[in-house]
């Protein structure tokens, strides 16, 4: 690793006035932030290291709110009695960091707000991997855990194993920064770059995403994801979905999918297709195919738009209770 | 001074501090670190913490019961430290990249990749290596465990695992089969000694080991 500053900041405000200087990144499990320096591909003046700021870490289950804030690790998380029975598929996203080390060491930040896995990216080409004549490294290259819903040039996928239940649930992100605190719903966290530098979060310098809230009372959710190993990997393809309504007709659908897109992708057509049905095999295979409307896969990677569908069909099930 | 305000970091900031300002401030920093309300007000009005390095910064942290005291520049990692440092060289360096749980070892009891920490943030903290968790002349239940079970060839992936299923059985004295592949999916073992530690962890139903 190059040589770089750090700084361990007493409270939050402190860490905010930290991350306004530029080459200032934060520092929270270190899990994918020191292989990224370690490779070159990142490079800081100073981490701003966030373990000992009191208010970051722990959670709250009040009425149906959850609250989380995001130096929490993954297997204080997990290990949340109250939270996990409110909602047990945040059991299944956790387990999915199939690594005790990793669990212990990660943040739900760090999760949310973790590098794309690309290997383009990890090789140093950059989050767009253009070559010098323009075209897409990732296009005319391996592209075959990529994205089947590209925006523009960006064709990672956004690997967090959280964002996309958080998402499905419409939780709120809280971000603190040099003008206080702003919230935003946890998909307005990510964007997809277009420009050589540009970012995949929307945080702003300075800005410091704080926690989460979601509301895990009222709807049923689940998770699938679809694994080529059950350890230490990323899945190739994750599903989430959040059933609103009481009695067997769904009055809200929403289906997220994750490692799809450069952001989670929201499937609103699908969720629209079960809005004031029942939950059946053949209602269930017309969101799962709604989902996957409009997808793009590229040379290698088709594959993931049955993977994409299935994920839906078997979290559908899951959410509600049904075989499959 | 309590175990907690020790553990979470006291004598971490202060040396810090004494390494970046030459001065300690005990006082404050317990304030800042005990997480309490008198702690959070205490700090809003202290000023922005120093930057350290990127030269060597002065840390103490403790290893295998005894307490270490050394400057290290803030990129060296715990598993460097140990291992280049302070001559603790039973975490191994393989991937270095938090992938295959050769460096693993315990931060206050709990498993982490040594690699993908920097030494800078365990200070104040108690480290366990696989030399702390017994001796060859008297060896804790897992490395007992571990050489009956014949559950090593080459013998570098040994320590994490030793160190990853003491972890786990400290967690879950008696792991189901599901226990066990998610206590110890964060290792590999590229000779596939793992019907031998399997052996290990699943004798600890039956008496002979535990996660002491």
């Amino acid at each position: 690793m190059r040589p770089f500053g750090y700084a361990a900041p007493a409270t939050v405000d402190q860490a905010v006035g930290l991350l306004e200087a530029e080459g200032s990144e934060a520092l929270a499990g270190g899990t994918d932030l020191l292989s990224l320096l370690k490779d070159d591909v990142e490079r800081v003046d100073r981490l701003v290291a966030l373990r000992g700021v009191p208010g970051l870490s722990g959670l709250e289950l009040d009425g149906g709110m959850l609250r989380v804030g995001a130096m929490t690790t993954l297997q204080e998380l997990r290990d949340h009695d109250g939270a996990i029975a409110a909602l047990p598929a945040l059991a299944v996203a956790i387990d999915g960091v199939a690594s005790p080390q990793l669990r212990a060491m990660g943040t739900v930040g760090g999760d949310l707000l973790q590098r794309p896995r690309c290997w383009y990216y990890r090789r140093g080409f950059g989050l767009l991997a253009l070559a010098a004549d323009g075209r897409s490294m990732v296009a005319d290259g391996d592209n075959r855990y990529h994205a089947i819903f590209p925006e523009g040039e960006a064709r990672f996928v956004n690997p967090s194993s959280l964002a996309p239940l958080l998402v499905a649930l419409g939780a709120e992100a809280v971000i603190h920064g040099p003008a206080g605190e702003r919230r935003l719903p946890v998909e307005a966290l990510y964007r997809a770059p277009q420009a050589a530098g540009e970012r995949e979060n929307t945080l702003a310098p300075g800005e410091l995403l704080v926690g989460v809230e979601a509301n895990v009372e009222g709807s049923r959710s689940a998770v699938y994801e679809v694994r080529q190993r059950r350890a230490l990997d990323w899945p190739l393809m994750a599903a989430a979905v959040s059933l609103a309504g009481s009695g067997p007709r769904t009055e809200r659908a929403r289906i997220v999918l994750g490692h799809a897109g450069p952001v989670p992708h929201v499937a609103t057509a699908a969720g629209d297709v079960l809005s004031g049905q029942e939950l059946t095999p053949e209602t269930v295979a017309a969101a799962a195919d709604a989902t996957v409307e409009g997808a793009r896969p590229m040379s290698g990677n088709r594959y993931k738009v049955q993977l994409a569908r299935t994920a839906v069909r078997r979290a559908l099930a899951r959410a509600a209770g049904m075989e499959f | 001074m309590t175990d907690d305000a020790k553990r979470s970091g006291l004598s971490r900031r202060s040396f810090l501090r004494s390494g970046a300002a030459g001065a300690l401030s005990g006082g404050l920093a317990a304030g800042l670190l005990t997480g309490d309300a008198a702690g959070a007000a205490a700090a809003t009005d202290a000023e922005s913490p120093d930057t350290v390095g990127p030269g060597p910064v002065e840390i103490e942290l403790e290893v295998n019961g005894a307490t270490r005291r050394l400057a290290v520049e803030p990129r060296v990692t715990l598993l460097d430290g140990l291992r280049d440092r302070l001559d603790v060289t039973g975490p191994k360096r393989v991937c270095d990249r938090g992938t295959c749980g050769a460096c693993t070892v315990l931060e206050d009891g709990r498993p982490i990749y040594a690699c993908s920490r920097l030494m800078i943030e365990s200070a104040g903290r108690s480290i366990t290596t696989v030399e702390g968790l017994g001796s060859p002349d008297a060896m804790h239940d897992v490395q007992q465990a571990f050489v009956e079970n014949d559950a090593q060839q080459c013998g570098y992936c040994t320590p994490g695992f030793v160190v990853a299923t003491a972890a786990l059985l400290a967690r879950h004295p008696a792991p189901s089969e599901r226990e066990i592949e998610a206590g110890l999916g964060g290792n590999l073992c590229r000779c596939g000694t793992y019907k031998g530690i399997r052996a290990v962890v699943e004798g600890a139903g039956g008496g002979g080991v535990s996660g002491g």
